[in-house]
């Protein structure tokens, strides 16, 4: 189908509308501008009026403009040249490179069928105690990181993914500030991580369409590597932005808003995405560790309430530590009972420890006397804080481990800490 | 219904699809749109000027105006018959394992499969050919794994019908004639195995419905004890993301005595369904010893597949648990989650462009919610027998907060409301049903007199627990201090169970009627205590044996052992 529409009807928002026959739905087109050419794709069709978001914006477009039905949907090239090229949200290359086009593969594509699923059991190491020891990443998880502007989610997950024992990094970038874009390059290409990572990056100053294409451009080629056996563990920042995109198409669209003005289907669009995360059986997996900046710090903004809903567990990033409260990884049990038998108990002694450091921290911002054994938890607080949760911190699980046992020696009795004796016979440092 | 219209595509717009059609359709009438090679499954859910609105249950990326639309005349309906006890089945019906088999890894659309083999069963008449019958007479039953599945004559047939000939006893396929009735008119119809019934239209066929009396007992003490559940009643479960929904449901599948167990797992995750299809196979019925999959039937529709089908998901559990109910037996169906269910209604209404209500959910939220609750019931067959349909589903409110649409509806129609909270799940406190939130209009397996006394220091305890906050220990007097302590006891060792404890994770009825006996007998008892640290002190040494004693089973022989020194320690310092 070459035909060539020149009369468009309408342009609202980045939606055109043109007359056209034997258009199909999602269909792809091409779209000649005078700031060059584009591509829209079919949202919407009723009789012979046809609806396209332009996914560089219609900002600019006339109504004399020509547009081109493609007769298929959007599509990404698939094949190992990916590896260590940087798109933009409409599949484009960003880095001078030359542009893809062999094997074309859809986006968007069905869900897994749950009875070819399995049931997670590897764990993925990443060096950072927090993770490893309480929170465990395991493969075909989907966990994303709550966090305010201003944390450093993007150093963690850069860290994660240079650090991460997985075959590809694909690192999906919505509405990232140009200056984040150059860092993860940067980290990546100085760590030598580059060359097992595609990036498919939407900045800031981008046009909002492309946006919304970030995580099924990043899932889909994620899933097709999954498929011929291989780890991949897909990085996507910052959700919040890709919600607040199919809010504002949504919203140009004149859908009814369902919470603060995002659509009602919102639950539905960032679960078909989280939901690709999965392990083949026979084959490798996907794992998705995404960053959901949460305005206002409020939980229950719709977006980090909807993804928590989805997603299996969450990391809070907060005063630039992972916050051992309320984070919560729901896979960790089917991976922590294999690792070394001291973990679990020593998982739970530790953070009960830290909670009780947390109420004599209260008493004594309140101004009450200190006991002996307030002065024992604000003295092991001090040390988690600095040897376990900062983030600067880089050591394999089982040092982590050992670390924790010192941490407790140095501070308490063996019979203050609450674990089982055979534990501390094994493990406490003499 | 001679002949069954076709149409054409005007208009597609996200899940629905317009389409003009030629004759005459019926609303809520299933069509199938052609897309290629591919019939993608539809339903009109309105009509308008000449033109059918669809909801499609599968992706509509590749409609075009113009494509062919053919109507089946039917509404959407589910196949009944023996065989869906063990099955996997997608919203409408698509077995998941076939599915696996034909198209491997990924859920293609388009492809539906036949939801009940044609296998041979042992078919047993119990009507004889002249026998006079009417719509859900059972005419001839075959074994089921462990029930008697009765074969019933179709709930839409309407008057009276005459069995002209009826099987042998012996071996049937199930999709074979195995009877033949007529009307008083000369009309035929050929019977099998299998009914073909809407989803929507609640299954009758019963006497009446009588009141739900007998609690479902879930082996969970809070829910047996303080907030019960009857066999035909309604309960819901709101809690945020994280408190335990799921894992609570998990638990009630596998422990409730009940016959049959229907999990419709809508538009949740799905790894959580596949823990239920890997665990169940391997776990035994505590009821019958068998692997708890035979009692078990799965509605899978998790939030990545199509939204459409996840409307239909839970009546296609609600239908299957009506006709499993008109054999005697006692059907729980455990929908998580309905706030899904309620999304995707939501979602389509925004399509129909509806005028929105509440946080844009349409206005026939409640009685569709109320509709969905309402086919719970205990019934009276016609022989006598009784049968009932449970309905438990979670519900997952916006930012945890209950005053939103779904839970208000929900609370509205159910008997029995356990609502979690965040405080006491982030204390790990299990289950993180919070008791004074929560209420139950049913009456469960101990004195409600009692029950509400024990009640009545819990409350009490919370309130001097809120006053201690404000003019701490020191302003607190004794007697109070002692009722607050009261209350935590209780909380510490009744209300919550640990979970990962062989023992205390289930507690059979006359356990907790026993272990109620001696809780009820600390509460109401006054004893002699010098001051706080005094009293602390006895209630820390009194919940740390009662605890044991929980941990312990019945048959251990040191069980009445710990009962005696917990008894004698508690009552040498009574006054």
């Amino acid at each position: 189908m070459q035909k060539i529409y020149t009369k468009i009807e309408s342009i609202v928002g980045n939606v055109i509308t043109v007359r056209a026959e034997g258009v199909r739905n999602n269909d792809l087109a091409e779209i000649t501008t005078s700031r060059g050419k584009g591509y829209a794709n079919v949202i919407k069709l009723d009789g012979d009026k046809v609806s396209l978001q332009v996914f560089q914006g219609a900002m600019g477009v006339s109504t004399g403009d020509s547009v081109r039905f493609l007769g298929v949907p959007m599509r990404v090239s698939f094949s190992d040249n990916l590896l260590g090229r940087v798109f933009d949200g409409a599949g484009k290359p960003r880095d001078n490179g030359p542009e893809l086009t062999d094997n074309m593969i859809e986006i968007g594509g069905p869900s897994v069928n749950p009875a070819r699923r399995i049931l997670p059991n590897k764990m993925i190491r990443t060096g950072i105690p927090m993770i490893d020891v309480f929170n465990t990443l395991v493969e075909s998880q989907k966990l994303p990181i709550f966090s305010v502007s201003g944390e450093p989610y993007n150093q963690l997950l850069a860290r994660i993914a240079m650090q991460a024992e997985v075959d590809i990094i694909v690192l999906g970038g919505m509405g990232l500030k140009y200056d984040d874009y150059l860092f993860f390059k940067n980290t990546l290409e100085s760590s030598g991580a580059m060359s097992r990572t595609i990036m498919f990056i939407h900045t800031a100053s981008d046009p909002t369409v492309e946006c919304t294409l970030v995580p099924d451009l990043s899932l889909a080629v994620a899933e097709r590597f999954a498929l011929q056996g291989k780890k991949v563990l897909v990085l996507l920042t910052d959700m919040t932005n890709f919600c607040d995109s199919l809010k504002e198409t949504a919203i140009t669209m004149e859908q009814v808003p369902s919470n603060r003005g995002y659509p009602g289907d919102l639950y539905s669009a960032l679960a078909s995405r989280y939901e690709k995360a999965v392990s083949f059986e026979g084959a490798g997996s996907v794992t998705i560790l995404g960053v959901t900046t949460m305005p206002g710090d409020d939980v229950t903004h719709p977006v980090p309430d909807n993804t928590g809903y989805i997603t299996e567990g969450q990391y809070y990033l907060r005063h630039g530590h992972i916050e051992p409260f309320g984070s919560l990884s729901r896979l960790k049990q089917n991976v922590n009972k294999d690792t070394r038998p001291d973990h679990r108990a020593l998982m739970d002694g530790m953070i009960k420890l830290y909670s009780a450091y947390q109420d004599s921290l209260e008493k004594r911002s309140m101004g009450f006397m200190m006991s002996d054994w307030d002065e024992k938890l604000l003295k092991y607080g001090a040390a988690f804080e600095s040897r376990m949760m900062d983030l600067s911190v880089n050591i394999p699980l089982e040092e982590a481990l050992d670390e924790g046992w010192k941490i407790l020696a140095e501070c308490f009795e063996p019979n203050e800490t609450g674990l089982r004796s055979d534990l501390i016979e094994q493990y406490w440092p003499k | 219904m001679a002949t069954t219209a076709s149409g054409r595509v005007t208009g597609v717009n996200g899940n629905m699809v317009n389409v003009r059609f030629s004759s005459q359709v019926i609303k809520n009438e299933v069509g199938y749109i052609h897309v290629g090679d591919t019939r993608l499954k539809s339903e009109i859910i309105r009509i308008t000027d000449g033109i059918a609105s669809l909801q499609v249950y599968e992706m509509t990326g590749g409609i075009a105006v113009g494509d062919e639309v053919e109507f089946t005349g039917e509404m959407l309906s589910v196949e009944l018959g023996p065989g869906l006890l063990t099955q996997v089945f997608d919203g409408l019906q698509n077995p998941l394992p076939g599915l696996a088999e034909k198209c491997g890894f990924f859920l293609e659309r388009g492809v539906y499969l036949d939801p009940l083999p044609d296998k041979e069963w042992d078919f047993t008449p119990t009507k004889n050919a002249g026998d006079t019958v009417i719509a859900g007479d059972s005419f001839g039953y075959v074994p089921e794994g462990i029930f008697r599945h009765e074969i019933m004559v179709p709930f839409t047939l309407q008057g009276e019908w005459r069995i002209k000939t009826i099987a042998e006893k012996g071996m049937h396929r199930s999709h074979e004639t195995i009877c033949v009735i007529e009307d008083g008119k000369g009309n035929e119809r050929e019977l099998s195995m299998i009914i073909t019934q809407p989803v929507k239209v609640a299954i009758k066929g019963y006497a009446d419905r009588v009141m739900p009396d007998e609690p479902m007992v879930t082996k969970i003490r809070i829910i047996d004890t303080f907030l019960p559940v009857a066999k035909g009643g309604t309960y819901c479960i709101p809690g945020p993301f994280g408190a335990g929904k799921t894992v609570l449901q998990h638990l009630t599948s596998r422990n409730a005595d009940v016959d049959i167990v229907i999990i419709a797992a809508c538009g949740e995750r799905a790894g959580e369904v596949v823990e239920v299809l890997k665990e169940f196979p391997e776990l035994s019925d505590p009821k019958t010893g068998k692997s708890l999959m035979e009692r078990t039937i799965i509605i899978c529709n998790t939030s990545s597949m199509p939204v459409a089908a996840r409307e239909a998901s839970v009546y296609t559990a609600v239908t299957m648990a009506e006709y499993y109910r008109n054999m005697g037996l006692d059907v729980l169906l455990l929908a998580d989650s309905t706030s899904r269910w309620a999304q995707a209604m939501r979602e389509m209404s925004g399509r129909l462009e509806e005028i929105p209500g509440d946080e844009a959910f349409p206005a026939y939220l409640e009685s569709r919610i109320a509709e969905f609750y309402e086919r719970a019931g205990k019934v009276r067959l016609r022989d006598g027998r009784t049968g009932s349909v449970t309905i438990g589903g979670t519900v997952s409110p916006a930012g945890g907060n209950f005053e939103e649409p779904v839970t208000q509806a929900t609370l509205k129609v159910v008997g029995a409301f356990h609502g979690l909270s965040r405080e006491r799940s982030d204390a790990r406190k299990y289950p993180a049903i919070d008791p004074l939130d929560s209420w139950s209009k049913y009456s469960g397996i101990i004195d409600r007199n009692k029950v509400d006394e024990a009640y009545s220091y819990l409350r009490r305890g919370s309130e001097v627990g809120q006053m201690m906050k404000v003019v701490g220990e020191e302003g607190t007097s004794l007697d109070d201090y002692v009722i607050y302590q009261k209350g935590e006891f209780l909380d510490a060792v009744y209300l919550q169970q640990n979970s990962f404890d062989p023992v205390d994770s289930t507690v059979t009825v006359d356990r907790q009627r026993l272990v109620f006996s001696v809780l009820y007998d600390i509460l109401t008892s006054t004893f002699s205590l010098e001051d706080k640290k005094d009293a602390r002190l006895f209630f820390n040494e009194l919940r740390q044996r009662f605890l044991d004693w929980n941990g312990t089973a019945e048959t251990d022989e040191r069980f009445s052992a710990l009962e005696k020194d917990l008894k004698a320690f508690y009552q040498g310092r009574r006054k």
